[in-house]
């Protein structure tokens, strides 16, 4: 072994590298850090300059998420009960009381219907799509594979106004169908082309055996395509969730009370009683945990490899 | 087990025609070659008896029955891919089982067939091993396993040993040859290798262009080429070729190739025109009286034989002889051929006209 190879990173360079690494991680964490921190600090810590670092947790902000709150005269709030839970607790160290429960929970099942809801229909419709594009005969396919693409050329909101009278006159306004349609039309073209990327490294042999085998195309597809294609499935999943859960725009145009999702709510918790940081960390910080749930899930299935080598190429 | 018959079967792909016409018949228990060079259509050939495509006209008979425009999974065939196709996400035992899974077998009787399957081919140690690790060789049993173990009518082969490397190659080629011999099942095997062709199978037909060129037992192949493109294509070194015009009747025994009058198998039709001698090299004897002239360019020694090349007045010739006869490049020398072994061939056409030899050749 010489010194010097050309293969082998020196040692100087491994470190530079992993420095680099840890400065974009550090880089890159530090609003996730930023949000969830805040999220347990108390309103006045929240403010405080500098930033605390170091911090008695509070789960104020949690609290004052789930509720609305009210501040009374203080003659009443003097002859108030002593408080019944830990959270009437909390609200009563702020100078309220709980006046009713917030809309956030609501707000968050939207969320969760509407992203999951569109995120199976894409993927339902564009792995059909995709393996129909991939393994037959369509007339006009790369037209209509064009076409397809082309929906995503231009930002979606550009159509928002049509969108938004055309919903109106089809009493779609507002209501989880609507939604689950706008973000699985905006979705199923990054969908099916990702799809029919993974579905044309399946070789065909796999199905045509399964034919001679005894089996229908349906269930070819459905027994071995399928689980051939769990890794591009769970990937382009990822991609239409993230979409549809983040989803603001459209969420604030066309939704306000029945379909709204949590995007559009948490800004307006800032509204409530002051600019309440703690309440809108702690609805950030509750939004990103269903995507990064679900990213971890199908982790698995991103690492994986397609064929593990059961066809020799 | 099954006999297939073929009759006019046609495939176009737009455009494109990759099979035009073939028509043969493949006897029940045969080991049947389909052969020829890439594009020749054999594999369109094989996956039309398979049902993996339609044909564009013609029949497909198996067992009398016409199954030509029968989805796959009705014709009852097994397949054997060049690229193995195992299901990636089952293990060996499953992917064997697989067929019979398909059918409705009760469980414990696809236990007891993959067991006796797995122990014929000898994989019966690694069942519940995924297909993933395993060598190129036990992936080609794993295909094999799957494709007998429902006792289907007819396996279909593409290519298998294609994928392997060249040792186990020869391994798996005696291999499957007594497996066959063990189950006399009919088997239909593409192949671009003539020598595996001529190796292991019964009958071979040979495509090019997707046109049947020639049908017959390997050695009828081997010694009566029906057209040019056979002769070029069996054989290695290639059967030469001596271009010369002339005519010759029907009846003659020899031709005039120039001044030189060179003995044939009696012909049965006229000969007339642009006309190509076929002589394979092991026919060719170097030999100072013979009246046909050439000059040694090349001498590969290979042991028992040699391969020496000559250029004569109709072309270059290769003469396998035995190493013992001595052969030195720069020398004039005489080539005597062996008379009853030339074939005699129709430089447009491409045709070989009718001799007594070839009499009972099958022409595509």
């Amino acid at each position: 072994m010489s010194a010097y190879s050309v293969t082998e990173p020196s040692k100087a360079s491994k470190w530079v590298a992993a420095a680099l690494v840890v400065l974009y991680t550090i880089i890159t964490l530090l609003p996730l850090v930023w949000i969830i921190s805040t999220s347990f600090k108390s309103g006045p810590d929240s403010i405080s300059y500098p930033p605390k670092v170091l911090f008695e947790p509070a789960l104020e902000g949690y609290v004052n998420l789930f509720t609305t709150r009210t501040r009374i005269a203080a003659e009443d709030f003097a002859a108030l009960p002593p408080p019944e839970t830990w959270y009437d607790q909390i609200v009563r160290d702020q100078g309220m009381v709980i006046a009713g429960q917030s809309r956030f929970g609501e707000r968050f099942l939207n969320s969760v219907i509407i992203g999951f809801g569109s995120t199976f229909l894409s993927i339902f419709l564009g792995t059909l799509a995709a393996y129909a594009f991939s393994r037959f005969k369509v007339p006009l396919k790369d037209d209509l594979l064009f076409f397809i693409l082309s929906t995503r050329m231009m930002p979606p909101i550009a159509v928002a106004i049509p969108i938004y009278l055309m919903y109106r006159e089809l009493g779609l306004s507002d209501t989880h169908l609507g939604m689950i349609l706008l973000y699985t039309a905006v979705n199923i073209s990054l969908a099916v082309w990702l799809l029919k990327g993974f579905i044309d490294e399946i070789p065909r042999e796999y199905e045509e055996a399964a034919l001679i085998d005894g089996y229908t195309r349906f269930q070819a597809f459905r027994k071995v395509v399928l689980p051939q294609a769990a890794t591009g499935i769970a990937s382009t999943a990822i991609f239409c969730l993230i979409f549809a859960w983040n989803e603001y725009a459209f969420a604030v145009l066309l939704t306000s009370g029945n379909a709204q999702t949590a995007p559009p709510f948490i800004p307006t918790i800032i509204g409530v009683g002051g600019q309440d940081w703690p309440a809108v960390a702690a609805g950030a910080t509750l939004f990103l945990l269903p995507v990064m749930i679900f990213t971890i899930l199908l982790r698995k299935h991103l690492l994986r490899g397609i064929t593990f080598g059961a066809v020799r190429k | 087990m099954a006999e297939i018959v073929i009759k006019n079967l046609r495939k176009e792909f737009g455009a494109f025609t990759a099979v035009q016409g073939s028509s043969f018949t493949i006897r029940d228990g045969e080991f049947f070659m389909l052969l020829g060079p890439s594009g020749c259509g054999k594999t369109t050939t094989l996956r039309m008896i398979a049902g993996l495509e339609l044909p564009t006209s013609g029949q497909i008979l198996i067992d009398g029955e016409d199954v030509s425009m029968r989805p796959a999974s009705q014709r009852d065939i097994a397949m054997v891919f060049q690229m193995f196709a195992l299901y990636p996400h089952m293990n060996v035992r499953k992917n064997i089982a697989y067929p019979l899974v398909s059918q409705g077998v009760p469980k414990a009787q696809v236990a007891a067939k993959v067991a006796e399957v797995a122990k014929i081919l000898r994989i019966d140690h690694m069942l519940d091993s995924p297909v993933g690790g395993l060598s190129g060789g036990d992936r080609q049993r794993v295909a094999l396993g799957r494709a007998i173990v429902r006792n289907p009518k007819a396996f279909m082969m593409d290519e298998p040993l294609g994928a392997l490397d060249a040792e186990f190659r020869e391994i798996m080629a005696e291999e499957l040859r007594a497996l066959h011999d063990r189950m006399h099942a009919t088997t239909v095997y593409v192949t671009h290798d003539q020598l595996e062709a001529m190796q292991m199978g019964d009958k071979i037909v040979v495509m090019n262009h997707g046109v049947v060129e020639q049908f017959g037992t390997p050695q009828d192949i081997y010694d009566h080429p029906a057209t040019l493109f056979v002769a070029d294509f069996i054989g290695s070194p290639a059967m030469n070729f001596l271009r010369f015009d002339g005519t010759s009747p029907a009846g003659a025994t020899a031709v005039s190739m120039g001044d030189t009058l060179v003995a044939l198998p009696q012909l049965q039709e006229t000969a007339t025109g642009s006309l190509v001698l076929g002589v394979r090299p092991e026919h060719v004897a170097l030999s100072d009286t013979a009246p046909l002239r050439g000059r040694i360019e090349a001498v590969e020694y290979l042991g028992t034989t040699q391969i020496v090349t000559l250029s004569t007045p109709f072309g270059p010739v290769k003469a396998r002889t035995p190493s013992t006869q001595p052969a030195r490049t720069g020398d004039l020398t005489g080539l005597s051929l062996n008379a009853p072994r030339l074939s005699l061939f129709d430089a447009t056409t491409g045709r070989a006209f009718r001799t007594a030899a070839n009499a009972g050749v099958h022409h595509g």
